[in-house]
């Protein structure tokens, strides 16, 4: 349905995104994560053809970003960032004007505003004044206007921002409910957000796509992998060389706590050792006070991102300084 | 097309009401009118037209234009609903077309008040019909080359008040600062600068001339600076 290829953007001597590729399939829900400022809008500012990339291509549903435009608009819904709205006029109003840029007729508009007001609780405040709404009433009115010609292509960027946290679950139901009809690209540099919306996730950093996959299997991207962690009580030096011999192990640490051994072991392919772990204990006939498996969390990998991001920025300025 | 303009021609205007700088402009507008009525015609001796009114309207509107074109384009900028506009299936060419519209229904409503000082030019005098009508579709080619002007202008930044300024600046030059120059310049000089001179080319009109020439400096003058704005928005978004 979305298709980038090696998409580019200069802005000055800045690249906002740098050679970027990557296709979302039909009925896919797909989070677009990254720090702030890593090219997430400027991506899907290009992929709504609200400008043009420097270089690459992308197309939306086969037709090109930039040769077949309005083909392309025609069949995108799209919430852009701190959704931007007319505020001297009336919710109804402001639909019916966006209803009649999309070639919607009197009927065909009204039947569209009752299925959107439906669909994102409009009804309480349809025919009051745009300015007088309050941020998260806001942004159901930019997704209701989004939804109102059905689009295939539904592009939320940073749905849920400025939003509390009962907006935030509420929004969340209704994409997933979105997500049944429409293909989503939703756009977030909150990691949870994504994490529970969406099927599959591409994560950017310094204008860069760093991983894409489903969290199951970023997850098993994440370096060091998961871990397990130890508390046996027995003969010390035996403890971290037998444990170390163990198959499939990769590195073991231990500190001494009290006669007991805490010991961290990294897996070499983040493998459940839990078992092995225990039959050892048991054959050598030492105690054991704790065996636990840690998985490390998406939101480690994405800290892990945006601390290189800020290193490589960090460099970079010292290299100008100089 | 049509559709999408006349929408976003709706929309401009219904925007322009919602503005208290229209209202405020409106009132100057009525009051600039009304006094130059009553000083220029409803004088003992003076002739029976609203030639000398519409001469100087057409210096007032140098000012009044760009604040009602101001908000146009600029404030789409600020607020950044120039980018829900934008990704919508509309053309740069019917945005920039339904902003003009917009304006100029709300300039023409604006002329249509002044009609009133017509009813008592006829009622108290003997006007020529012919000369008030070609009055009022000079006054027309005026605004919608001074709207052109302004629109372009506030396709320029994201200040609505900068906007205002570089398209009075603008128009002062086509209409003041031109006509200054031309006193001190001779030969070819003087006929270009006449030529470029707004209010030289609606002098015809105040005096109830049909004039082609002035017709197609007006049209052609607006379809420029439309051009120029449709330009400029596209060349935004490639930054």
């Amino acid at each position: 349905m979305i298709k980038v290829q090696n998409l580019t953007k200069v802005f000055g001597s800045r690249r906002a995104i740098d050679g970027i590729s990557f296709s979302i399939e039909e009925g896919e829900i797909v989070g677009f994560l990254g720090p702030n400022g890593a090219g997430k809008s400027t991506t899907i500012r290009i992929l709504t053809c609200y400008m043009p990339a420097t270089e690459g291509v992308a197309s939306v549903g086969g037709h090109d970003v930039f040769n077949d435009s309005m083909a392309v608009r025609r069949i995108i819904g799209y919430l852009p960032e701190n959704t931007p709205l007319d505020m001297y006029v009336r919710v109804r109003e402001y639909l019916h004007f966006r209803g009649k840029l999309r070639g919607l007729d009197r009927l065909a508009r009204e039947a569209a505003i009752k299925r959107v007001a439906d669909l994102c609780w409009l009804g309480d405040f349809i025919d009051r004044p745009i300015h007088q709404l309050s941020k998260g009433m806001r942004q159901r009115v930019g997704l209701a206007d989004a939804l109102l010609h059905d689009p295939k292509v539904l592009i939320l960027d940073e749905p849920t921002i400025g939003l509390d946290p009962t907006q935030i679950r509420e929004t969340r139901n209704l994409i997933h409910e979105l997500a049944k009809r429409h293909t989503v690209f939703l756009s977030s540099h909150i990691l949870p957000e994504v994490e529970a919306t969406c099927q599959r996730t591409i994560i950017i950093a310094e204008g860069k796509i760093v991983a894409s996959g489903s969290p199951g299997e970023l997850k098993d991207r994440i370096r060091g992998g998961s871990r397990l962690i130890v508390e046996i009580a027995g003969p010390d030096s035996q403890i971290e060389k037998s444990l170390s011999s163990m198959n499939g192990v990769d590195k073991v640490n231990a500190t001494s706590d009290n006669g007991w051994q805490r010991l961290t072991i990294e897996t070499r392919r983040g493998e459940d050792l839990r078992e092995e772990v225990f039959k050892l204990v048991k054959e050598k006939g030492w105690s054991l006070r704790e065996l636990r498996l840690e998985v490390g969390s998406l939101e480690e990998f994405f800290i892990q991102i945006t601390a290189q991001q800020l290193q490589s920025r960090q460099q970079s300025a010292l290299r100008e300084g100089r | 097309m049509i559709r999408n303009v006349k929408a976003l021609t709706q929309r401009e205007l219904v925007a322009t009401f919602y503005s208290p700088v229209a209202y405020i402009v409106a009132a100057v507008f009525l009051v600039a009118s009304g006094y130059l009525f009553m000083d220029k015609t409803l004088v003992v001796g003076s002739e029976a037209s609203i030639r000398g009114m519409l001469h100087s309207m057409a210096w007032v509107l140098v000012f009044a234009v760009p604040l009602l074109t101001m908000r146009a384009l600029a404030d789409e900028y600020a607020s950044g609903t120039i980018e829900s506009l934008m990704t919508a299936p509309v053309s740069d060419v019917e945005v920039v077309l339904g902003k003009f519209f917009g304006v100029l229904v709300f300039y023409a409503a604006l002329l249509a008040t002044t009609l009133m000082h017509v009813v008592v030019l006829f009622r108290y005098g003997e006007g020529d019909p012919a000369v008030v009508a070609f009055g009022y579709v000079g006054m027309l080619l005026l605004g919608a080359l001074y709207v052109a002007v302004g629109l372009f202008a506030s396709a320029l930044t994201r200040y609505q008040l900068v906007a205002a300024m570089i398209g009075a600046g603008l128009l002062s030059v086509f209409t003041i600062i031109v006509d200054s120059l031309a006193i001190w310049q001779g030969g070819v000089w003087r006929t270009v600068l006449g030529y470029i001179n707004i209010l030289y080319q609606f002098e015809d009109f105040a005096k109830g001339i049909f004039d082609t020439k002035g017709l197609v400096f007006f049209v052609s003058g607006t379809l420029f600076f439309l051009f120029l704005t449709v330009k400029v928005v596209e060349s935004r978004r490639w930054r």
